[in-house]
């Protein structure tokens, strides 16, 4: 009996097992062997034992490194750009596109495509048509009698060229998440705003865009999370350059381990984009638990005014 | 206020049709009912006249203008929903003012018409409320407070009580039939439930399959209902069908079927007299049989009961009268045998018959 008992209360843990032990091994201990490496001196050569440690000096070291804070600025400024276009451009086609007009699904299918291609393709296909001369881009703007734009070559242009590629690639991610969102919406709600006498524009600010919030706050914190993370299409594209003008944070912790040889810096670099990313995911399920709260405070009254 | 007409209005969806040509004039300040079961074409026909669904051929005239090309805005009409469909982000204020935003009206005039619609709605404590903090009877309140804010000329109702529990359904439908006392106004109201239609109706339009089967005062519909289905359809408990053939004995007029035999009154049998011999359905309403040990052998029904329900004041009895089911009300103080058989007479006046193929009233 006493026995059966303790079985019966041991049973979750050991249906959580094999999930705890995986998240151990593969998400845990490469976190801490991160922070522990971020406080040594530690070259590829030396195995980690035999590393110096050196304390928060690789920390202290990141705040005056003037490279470092250039790709984190770079890092910043990419991901509020993409971001910001893509959110505009997502949201809009999703508007243009929430209704029924024949071949819609296809139509729908062909523009979440590019989602679905791997970063180093997408990296290479940019690659390719940014090319100074058989590239499409200035083989069309020459065609046309224009100078060709030095896409890769010139800080600025190298740039905006990163900045195309990714959101070419990830406006998809919004647009069928919005598209999702603004289908889910009360139809009824809708029609009483057209009885009320609403113009489609104004059905789109007064109501789809003020019930799309929630979803559109989510979907705004999970491409910015990404955004600052990416690192293969920018690769592949730029290698950073030219000089740092492009050089993202996640590009930078590559090099400083690659090149530099770095390791305990390249660490220090890891924490410290982590804990960024950290306090953006806090701040999505902050919004969430607030979100929820407010429904169940909401459905209480309710309840209390049904009594 | 103005006068709707609808003239041959049809609705398909692709080829299936569901709406087979609707005539119908309503006058001013009419509250006309549409009623009929689920799937009969009354809401997708107010929602035609709403401009929500468009007109595949036919035409509707408000004021005499066709209006079928219009936008719902251009109509002058308030809507209110069956799941009330307010907007979820907007307080009730912004809720009822919704229109009157959009108008642009100065604040002012918004906020005085919002306060005087929400004192006669009870609203005036949760205005500052979201339509989730609301209870059911509230938001439903809302729904017709943003309607009356509008101060249009017609206005529409897509079964707005029937997502209300029994009880708050029974006070808001008091209270509607109130409201439309005080406002003057064109009210189209679709429904399932007859007794919303009787109780609230200046016209009842009765539909089923896409067709108008009849449309009328809720009192001529009660008494002279055009068909089968009508008659059916309004009044609570159900009105009886019996089969049975009309015969003629000695200049008198029966109609006559498996274990009754009933003599028709002079009116009605000057009218059946034609008939001679045709199948047919007797229809009679509980209401119009009464228990009585004493009646006449051809002016009543003998039955057997088959269950019986108490509800109180009175017993409804489902009873079988030679192989058909009747139903029949009894003050419940009455004695009664419940293993014998009843005899009830049947009120001369309320004898209805119906062609037995066509259900079209004889």
């Amino acid at each position: 009996m006493n026995i059966a008992n303790k079985a019966n209360r041991l049973t979750p843990y050991v249906f959580m097992a094999p999930a705890a032990i995986i998240l151990a091994v593969a998400l845990l201990y490469p976190i801490g062997y991160m922070i522990y490496a971020s406080f040594l001196d530690w070259s590829p050569s030396q195995r980690i034992g035999e590393a110096d440690f050196v304390g928060l000096r690789n920390y202290v070291n990141l705040m005056h490194d003037a490279a470092f804070r250039e790709s984190f600025w770079v890092t910043v400024k990419f991901a509020a750009v993409v971001v910001t276009l893509e959110m505009f451009i997502g949201v809009g086609l999703a508007l243009l596109l929430d209704r029924n007009i024949k071949g819609m699904s296809f139509l729908r299918t062909i523009f979440i495509l590019p989602m679905m291609i791997a970063p180093i393709v997408v990296g290479l296909m940019w690659r390719y048509m940014y090319h100074p001369t058989v590239g499409i881009f200035n083989r069309t703007l020459k065609d046309w009698g224009f100078e060709g734009i030095p896409w890769l070559s010139d800080s600025t242009w190298a740039f905006v060229a990163v900045v195309m590629a990714d959101v070419w690639q990830w406006t998809p991610f919004i647009f069928i998440l919005s598209l999702a969102a603004m289908q889910s919406l009360p139809r009824s709600a809708l029609e009483a705003a057209e009885i009320d006498g609403a113009s489609d524009m104004q059905k789109v600010i007064h109501i789809k865009l003020p019930l799309m919030l929630p979803v559109l706050i989510v979907t705004l914190m999970l491409r910015l999370i990404d955004a600052f993370k990416v690192l293969e299409v920018i690769m592949v594209l730029t290698n950073g350059g030219p000089g740092l003008s492009t050089e993202i944070v996640a590009m930078r912790i590559f090099r400083t381990a690659q090149e530099f040889q770095e390791l305990g810096e390249a660490a220090a670099m890891s924490n410290t984009l982590l804990m960024v990313l950290m306090a953006l995911t806090i701040g999505m399920f902050a919004y969430n638990k607030m979100q929820e709260g407010r429904a169940a405070k909401m459905q209480a009254m309710a309840a209390k005014g049904t009594a | 206020m103005p006068k709707i007409v609808l003239e041959g209005l049809v609705k398909r969806y692709g080829s299936f049709e569901v709406l087979h040509g609707i005539d119908l004039e309503m006058e001013e300040d009419e509250f006309t009912v549409f009623v009929g079961p689920s799937g009969c074409g009354k809401s997708t026909t107010l929602r035609m006249i709403a401009g929500l669904e468009s007109v595949t051929e036919g035409e509707i005239y408000i004021d005499g203008k066709p209006v079928s090309q219009l936008e719902p805005k251009a109509r002058d009409l308030a809507m209110v929903f069956q799941d009330y469909a307010l907007y979820p982000h907007m307080n009730v204020a912004k809720n009822m003012s919704f229109a009157l935003r959009l108008q642009r009206m100065p604040k002012a005039e918004i906020d005085a018409k919002i306060s005087a619609v929400a004192e006669t709605l009870g609203l005036t404590d949760f205005l500052h409320r979201k339509p989730g903090e609301l209870s059911g009877g509230q938001r439903q309140r809302v729904a017709m407070g943003r309607a009356l804010t509008r101060d249009s000329s017609t206005f529409l109702f897509d079964e707005p009580l029937s997502n209300l529990d029994a009880k708050l359904r029974g006070q808001m439908r008091a209270e509607l039939a109130l409201m439309s006392q005080r406002v003057k106004k064109n009210m189209i109201y679709v429904t399932h439930d007859q007794i919303e239609a009787m109780t609230l109706a200046d016209r009842i339009v009765v539909m089923n399959g896409g067709y108008i089967q009849q449309q009328g005062s809720p009192e001529e519909l009660f008494k002279n209902p055009a068909n089968k289905f009508v008659a059916g359809f309004l009044g609570m408990p159900p009105m009886n069908f019996l089969d049975g053939e009309i015969t003629e004995k000695s200049g008198e007029i029966f109609v006559q079927g498996q274990g009754f035999s009933v003599k028709l009154s002079h009116q009605k049998a000057e009218a059946a007299r034609a008939h001679s011999g045709r199948s047919v359905t007797l229809g009679v309403r509980p209401s119009d049989l009464v228990y009585d040990p004493a009646a006449a052998e051809d002016q009543s029904l003998l039955v057997s009961i088959i269950v019986s329900e108490y509800i109180g004041a009175q017993t409804v009895l489902l009873c079988d009268c030679g192989g058909q089911k009747v139903e029949v009300e009894l003050k419940s103080t009455i004695p009664i045998d419940r293993n014998g058989q009843l005899r009830f007479a049947i009120n001369p006046e309320g004898v209805h018959l119906f062609d037995k193929k066509t259900e079209i009233a004889l």
